[in-house]
């Protein structure tokens, strides 16, 4: 096996099932159940159903009655999508046109393009669950995901119009405002793990308990205990911070429907509005996943083995890897369920109090954090 | 002048913010722990559950024109209820009873009796004004139609959501 790893096409081959994989099976189903899920939530949470009810319209075709199957509100995901492609796409008369067309691409993209780097499983066929295994994993992530901004302020600049305007620039001082508390309060995690490769990451966190949570080795050190706080104080400001670099509740100011009408969005339809949509699921996603391999340990589970790259082409070996994928995911859907559970729970900050969190708390926190971890690096063996 | 707005003053524990943060997640997971133990009943499942059973006693539904207990139209088409209409929803044409009836020439009759529903915004001032309590408002409120011409409520249709009510007024009995 590890002899046909050395083989380009094979190389190229695998890397191109993983994406498949990863995009096709797992993320965009992922992200339209989220939008369900977010409905379903948000409903229970003001005492409402949601869609609870999806048949499939045959009355159209000259049948009595609608086929309702016993999926309940499941089958909605697929009526919103076969509804977004069948709307007419329209676009405005004074709009920007090359711009107004490349912004949802721009939005979708980058969210997709962070997955790459992101372990989301254990060993399997000699595969190591990641498409691309790079050593500067985190720089890439917070790269690729600044470029997400783009969309949005050329989104709100090509339309041409007031609420789609604001919506943009609101974005663009958001989002490089929160960058630098995201990044600043990744830096005590890097500097623990002392490496920036994703993976690696997950390998630390299996020899020594994750960083959230460091009794998951079954023990804990005058050393783990001590740098606990600085994780911990960076586990929040990184969490709000990707609160606010997704658009997310209580930072949705660039999309705020009861001042903008829909913000940068406002003058999308159809597929061109779908793609700004599935981009903010998409990010949320990614960023879920950058929560849970830096903190939470990625897809390792506490005293379950590990399989290594030998065991994994066995049969336990393969039923292992899938255990260890459903693991990754299944912490992404809790932390899926956090965002969304804040979202319906607090209201949007004003800009200037957004702004005032952004540069005056979170920045100051995050920078003296890190020398917090570093005095205890130095100072505790 | 302006005036300045007292703000409140906050202890720390509100200033830190995150105190109530959690205090308002605790609310929303206690609506979403019910909603999911079926505790909250707020929400009727229209189609399943209907409005018929818990509609109000003056609940204003459809305009109809009602019969008297002997199967006479009640209305004389003296034209209040066209006039008053604020979106001038009702089209009368005044005619006579037929000949042939026994009333004929007692009272008059409407010829035809229009209710456009599209226009018709359930004031209830045609019941209001209408001297012999001919016109009501019934409970029906689902009206439905694919073509505007389906939406007007046509004389038979009126009489037939109606149905008959029993005079308050005994015009026709010389004995009350």
């Amino acid at each position: 096996m590890a002899l046909l790893n050395d083989i380009p096409w094979f190389l190229i081959a695998a890397s191109v099932a993983k994406t498949l994989f990863l995009i096709f099976l797992v993320v965009l189903p992922l992200v339209s159940y989220t939008v369900y899920a977010e409905r379903r939530v948000s409903a229970l949470i003001q005492d409402r159903l949601g869609p609870n009810r999806t048949g499939f319209p045959i009355s159209l075709f000259g049948f009595k009655k609608d086929l309702q199957l016993v999926l309940g509100g499941l089958g909605q995901p697929i009526a919103d999508a076969v509804k977004f492609l069948l709307k007419e796409d329209f676009t405005p008369g004074h709009v920007n046109k090359v711009y107004f067309w490349m912004a949802p691409v721009l939005a979708m993209v980058p969210a997709l393009s962070t997955l790459a780097v992101l372990p989301f499983g254990n060993y399997m066929f000699g595969q190591k669950m990641v498409v691309a295994d790079v050593n500067v994993g985190i720089l890439y992530v917070f790269a690729i995901a600044s470029i997400g901004v783009y969309g949005i302020v050329l989104a709100g600049w090509s339309s041409n119009s007031k609420y789609p305007f604001l919506g943009g620039i609101r974005a663009s001082s958001q989002m490089i405002s929160y960058e630098l508390s995201l990044g600043l309060s990744a830096v005590p995690v890097l500097m623990i793990l002392g490496n920036l490769n994703l993976s690696d990451a997950i390998d630390y966190q299996v020899k020594n308990g994750w960083l959230l949570l460091p009794f998951t080795d079954g023990k804990l050190s005058l050393r783990e205990l001590l740098l606990w706080v600085p994780v911990l104080i960076s586990f929040i400001v990184f969490s709000i911070s990707m609160f606010a670099e997704t658009n997310r509740l209580p930072f949705d100011l660039p999309e705020s429907e009861t001042e903008l009408v829909a913000g940068y969005h406002t003058e999308y339809s159809s597929m061109k509005f779908a793609l700004f949509f599935l981009g903010e699921y998409a990010a949320m996603i990614a960023g879920s996943s950058v929560i849970t391999v830096l903190f939470l340990g990625g897809w390792h589970i506490p005293f379950l083995p590990v399989n290594t790259l030998e065991s994994s082409m066995t049969a336990p070996g393969a039923v292992l890897g899938l255990v260890h994928i459903t693991a990754f995911f299944a912490k992404v859907a809790v932390l899926l369920g956090i965002f969304i559970w804040v979202r319906w729970t607090l209201p949007r900050f004003r800009f200037d109090q957004l702004m005032k969190l952004g540069w005056l708390y979170l920045f100051e926190i995050a920078l003296v954090n890190i020398f917090i971890t570093a005095a205890i690096l130095a100072l505790v063996r | 002048m302006a005036y300045t707005v007292r703000r409140p003053n906050l202890t720390f524990w509100e200033k830190l913010y995150i105190p109530n943060i959690i205090a308002g997640l605790a609310i929303t997971l206690r609506h979403l722990r019910k909603m999911l133990a079926g505790e909250t009943h707020v929400v009727m499942q229209y189609p399943e559950e209907k409005w018929d059973a818990n509609l109000p006693e003056y609940y204003r539904g459809a305009p109809t024109l009602v019969m008297d207990q002997h199967g006479r139209e009640k209305c004389v088409s003296c034209q209040l209820c066209e006039f008053i209409c604020p979106p001038r929803a009702i089209k009368i044409k005044p005619g006579s009873i037929p000949a042939e009836n026994q009333h004929a020439k007692v009272e008059k009759a409407p010829e035809a009796f229009d209710i456009d529903m599209t226009r018709c915004i359930y004031c209830g001032l045609c019941e209001e004004v209408c001297p012999e309590q001919a016109i009501f408002l019934r409970k029906d409120y689902a009206i439905t139609g694919e073509s505007r011409a389906e939406m007007v409520h046509h004389k038979a249709k009126l009489y037939e959501l109606g149905g008959t009510m029993p005079n308050l007024v005994h015009k026709w009995n010389p004995d009350k």
